[in-house]
């Protein structure tokens, strides 16, 4: 019998629970309930989020699908359309970490093949808690494993990632994975059914008992039980994604389909109530007929599973047999489980008895929304770097320990794991500024990148939201590309906490105000709240995904030094912004103060000046500063192109410290060939960008001044050691 | 110069080995795994990816599927069969190339460039090829080469050896050996070195804005070879 403990059982409030019965009219039976709590909490509803991401600005010129579908959808010229998102796996990926990362990457890849888009890029964003946590080291085994896994036998190339570590992600990981499909824009498909009588057909693996309330796992804090969720975490198998992918692109093909959503949180619930809701209409489904992996199961397990590499279609009447000939085809089930009618309900029968009646608008439009407290971040106040504290530090020791800082060290340990080559695209692998995969068959390119920092957020969540949009922007202008727009995945505490809600509100006000200042749209998204062990949250995480097109991917560009007595600029004004940098926070043990600020106009100034001087090939590499400021910067540009690089003295008041670890924002190091610097120097003045000459190309080292010099073999070291040793100890 | 490459559910590199026979002038049919004829054919390719998940031991159940029949007759025949990554696994597995595919030594899967010294420039596959030393790309789990002392022996005795794993100029070492393999194979043929089997994929690396461009060299010279 339902009861109201029942429905708290289920992840329900009390208030929401009366809620149900209030609109039912009645009190539901255990299957309606199951059905309620898997549409009504967090992760499906966005219960707390919608109201902050409503004012997301998602317009712009290139947009063809903005959020609310699958995935959003970018124009990118010739009639080609760009479909991708990020999503979030955190929950499942610390009870399981080589399954909860796999399914994440398996989920997000149907979320693009839904629309009809063939996947041809995979990117992720993974944190871990402090390295010396006990947990650490395996969890990010099994995620890179499962990342690795899945992305490889799938078939789709891993090209651009980013990971970290800081303790305040010892007890809740984050997993998210980002893919980028391409489609042509006339064939795009969508979730809305429409017409009545129509069949809706059950396609892919079989239905079995793996992750009920996997969805509502993920809107629940973490305590000492979570082992006991093991089996929430649901069980990927690439090979028949693989399958389903390709059935699914043949079907499309045609012009059967009308309306597709895969099965993902929230299994055949959400899918099959989406639909609906969307074409608002009804839907019927006999559950007897829906493929199953186990015996006995419940019309509640059938409902609430989230096996994977599932799908629900609704197809034109009279297309059945061409439909199963082609799942047939790839030993997939294919099943005519219901069809669409006028009633405007979702109605499930199971051995000839009813045992679900639920209006739609009440599961969807009726779904709690919540504009919960949340409380203002002041913006710290500067803390001024006595001169002592920089006495006893040399350069070069600062330099070789910013270099091996596990966020700042190569990752090639585990890019090396993941197939970033296969479909014969990548022109730009793991380890640049974005990963670029050309358009097959065209003279295009797309570049992405996954960016976050989560440091900035939680020293003053307002100007680390502007940040991040801009550190994307940033990336896609490195290596040639006009940025279009992004995708989010916005990891947070628990909502109900007044300190995460609001972390969360500023966080998303900021990257609003970028995101609208540079034109910039965001155009999917996924909110991920409840990051949170007890009472301990995660440092806010908003991850950008974003993306953006080279015309002509022989103009794309990269950060390996390219040739000796080359002159090296940098783009946009050192202050010498040290608070929440990475020297503060590791050399100086401060961790307070403001993050760099933002100033918008120079942002995007200098930026479209570097494209235009990209345009005109003036430049022969270039890389975002970022991390660990200037000098950390070029020293990986020195050890992707091998070279090195003698600095001139800069001509600043500031210190030496401040100049080569500052992280003031929208800078960027170019190199320029010397014949072309006038002309640079031109372009640059006249669109007021402000410049230093840095430096010059050279052989074998990298000289800062008379007392500071490093070999490049040196920096390698830095630079490559610290993760390998970490992994293979 | 006809060409064939298998599908096989889980196939992955089909097309991107489609794309590089194309561009180096084979005409090239794809054959789907069901299909019992081999179309008339100069060179068959089984390509990379993970036939049938992979789920059993790598190319296991690819090995028994109908086209296979067609595909180990045409070998047989002398007919020239070409397996890269999986297909290499494949071809083991059907025992029409001695030895084994294991786990890499480290239990990781690789994606990377790395070197790879032509042994043997008599086959007919890397006659007169411009180049001694190949770089091409590999992106495997199972491509760690074994085989028994007496299978060695024989595969010595032959000169069955198609490709080691080497640096730039050549040194065939230990450090260079990204995945265990015996002797640093990368690749072999059988006795009557109408078939190879390697792991490099060299469909990766044909055009300069990837990850290199020689394996335009090698389908360059490959289709030369055949006319």
């Amino acid at each position: 019998m339902v009861s109201e403990q029942v429905a708290i059982d289920h992840g329900l409030k009390k208030d929401e629970y009366k809620k149900i019965c209030d609109l039912l009219k009645r009190v539901p039976n255990i299957t309606e309930l199951g059905i309620f709590s898997a549409m009504w909490n967090e992760h499906c509803s966005y219960k707390s989020s919608r109201f902050h991401l409503k004012n997301l600005p998602s317009k712009g010129k290139n947009v063809i699908q903005g959020p609310g579908e699958n995935a959003g959808v970018i124009d990118i010229g010739d009639h080609d359309a760009i479909v991708f998102k990020i999503e979030s796996h955190n929950h499942p990926s610390f009870i399981e970490p080589y399954q909860g990362a796999a399914t994440g990457v398996g989920g997000i890849m149907r979320d693009i093949f839904t629309m009809g888009a063939r996947p041809i890029a995979n990117l992720n964003s993974i944190h871990f808690g402090s390295p010396q946590h006990k947990k650490t080291k395996n969890l990010l085994r099994g995620v890179v494993r499962g990342i690795g896994g899945y992305g490889n036998c799938m078939g789709v190339p891993t090209i651009a990632g980013q990971t970290n570590f800081d303790e305040s992600y010892n007890g809740n990981i984050l997993v998210n994975a980002m893919t980028l499909g391409l489609v042509k824009k006339n064939k795009i498909f969508y979730s809305k059914a429409a017409g009545l009588g129509k069949p809706v057909i059950y396609v892919g693996s079989k239905t079995g008992r793996d992750g009920i309330h996997g969805a509502s796992m993920a809107s629940a804090v973490f305590d000492d039980k979570i082992e006991e969720k093991k089996p929430t975490v649901q069980v990927g198998d690439p090979f028949t994604e693989k399958l389903l992918l390709e059935a699914c692109l043949e079907l499309m093909a045609g012009d059967s389909i009308i309306a597709i959503q895969d099965m993902g949180a929230a299994g055949l619930t959400s899918s099959s109530i989406e639909m609906a809701s969307k074409g608002n209409l009804g839907i019927e489904i006999n559950l007897n007929k829906v493929p199953c992996r186990e015996s006995k199961m419940t019309p509640y397990e059938i409902m609430l599973s989230e096996s994977q590499e599932r799908m629900l279609i609704v197809l034109e009447n009279g297309k059945e047999e061409m439909a199963k000939k082609i799942f047939d085809k790839w030993n997939l089930d294919f099943a005519v489980i219901g069809k669409t009618n006028k009633s405007k309900k979702i109605e499930l029968y199971f051995n000839e008895e009813k045992v679900a009646n639920i209006p739609v608008n009440i599961l969807v439009e009726n779904s709690p929304m919540y504009d919960r407290k949340w409380k203002k971040i002041k913006l710290p106040k500067k803390i001024k770097i006595k001169k002592e504290d920089f006495k006893n530090l040399k350069i070069i020791t600062v330099l070789n320990k910013i270099l091996s800082n596990p966020n700042v060290c190569s990752k090639e340990w585990i890019w090396q794991q993941y197939d970033h080559t296969v479909m014969g695209d990548t022109i730009q692998k793991p380890g640049g500024d974005a990963g670029v995969v050309r358009v097959h068959g065209t003279n295009k390119a797309v570049a992405a990148s996954v960016d976050s920092s989560a440091v900035y957020c939680w020293a003053h969540p307002l100007s680390g939201g502007k940040q991040i949009v801009c550190e994307s922007w940033r990336n896609l202008i490195s290596v040639g590309a006009t940025p279009i727009a992004i995708t989010n995945c916005l990891n947070f505490g628990s909502p109900e906490n007044e300190e995460n809600m609001g972390e969360f509100v500023e966080c998303v006000q900021g990257l609003g105000e970028a995101s609208l200042y540079l034109k910039f749209p965001v155009v999917s998204g996924n909110v991920s709240f409840y990051n949170q062990t007890k009472d301990n949250g995660i440092k806010p995480t908003p991850v950008i995904g974003g993306i953006g097109l080279i015309k002509d991917y022989k103009n794309m560009i990269t950060m390996d030094l390219k040739e000796i007595d080359n002159i090296i600029l940098v783009i946009g004004k050192t202050e010498g912004h040290l608070n929440q940098s990475l020297f503060s926070r590791d050399i100086l043990n401060e961790k307070n103060g403001p993050p760099p600020e933002i100033n918008f106009f120079n942002e995007k100034n200098n930026g479209e000046t570097l494209l235009k001087l990209i345009d005109k090939k003036y430049i022969r590499s270039a890389h975002d500063v970022s991390l660990g400021g200037i000098i950390t910067a070029l020293s990986k540009m020195c050890i992707k192109g091998k070279k090195g690089a003698t600095l001139k003295k800069p001509k600043y008041l500031i210190n030496q410290f401040e100049y080569l670890f500052g992280e003031d924002q929208g800078r960027y190091i170019i190199e320029v060939d010397s014949n072309n610097l006038q002309k640079v120097i031109t372009i640059l003045k006249e669109n007021s960008v402000h410049f230093d000459e840095l430096g010059t190309v050279i052989d074998n080292d990298l000289t800062i001044d008379d007392k500071s010099k490093i070999s490049i073999d040196d920096l390698v070291k830095s630079h490559t050691t610290w993760l390998t040793n970490y992994m293979s100890n | 110069m006809n060409s064939s490459v298998i599908t096989f559910p889980g196939s992955n590199c089909d097309r991107d080995v489609d794309v590089a026979l194309k561009k180096f002038g084979f005409k090239n049919k794809m054959v789907w795994h069901e299909d019992i004829e081999l179309p008339k054919s100069d060179l068959v390719v089984l390509p990379g990816g993970f036939s049938y998940g992979d789920y059993l031991r790598c190319g296991s159940m690819a090995s028994k599927s109908k086209i296979m029949k067609s595909v180990i007759n045409f070998a047989k025949s002398g007919g020239k069969v070409m397996g890269i990554c999986n297909g290499f696994q494949i071809l083991v597995e059907t025992g029409l190339l001695p030895g084994a595919l294991l786990r890499n030594k480290y239990l990781e899967f690789i994606c990377k460039n790395i070197f790879v010294k032509i042994n043997d420039k008599n086959s007919s596959y890397f006659k007169n090829i411009k180049k001694d030393i190949l770089e091409l790309h590999i992106a495997h789990n199972e491509g760690n080469y074994f085989c028994t002392k007496d299978q060695i022996k024989e595969i010595d005795d032959n000169n069955q050896i198609a490709l080691f794993y080497s640096d730039k100029v050549g040194n065939i070492k230990d450090v260079y050996n990204p995945n265990g393999s015996i002797k640093n194979i990368a690749g072999i043929f059988n006795k009557e070195k109408n078939i190879l089997g390697m792991m490099p994929h060299p469909e990766r690396m044909i055009d300069s804005s990837l990850s290199g461009e020689d394996g335009s060299i090698f389908f360059e010279n490959l289709i030369n070879n055949l006319k």
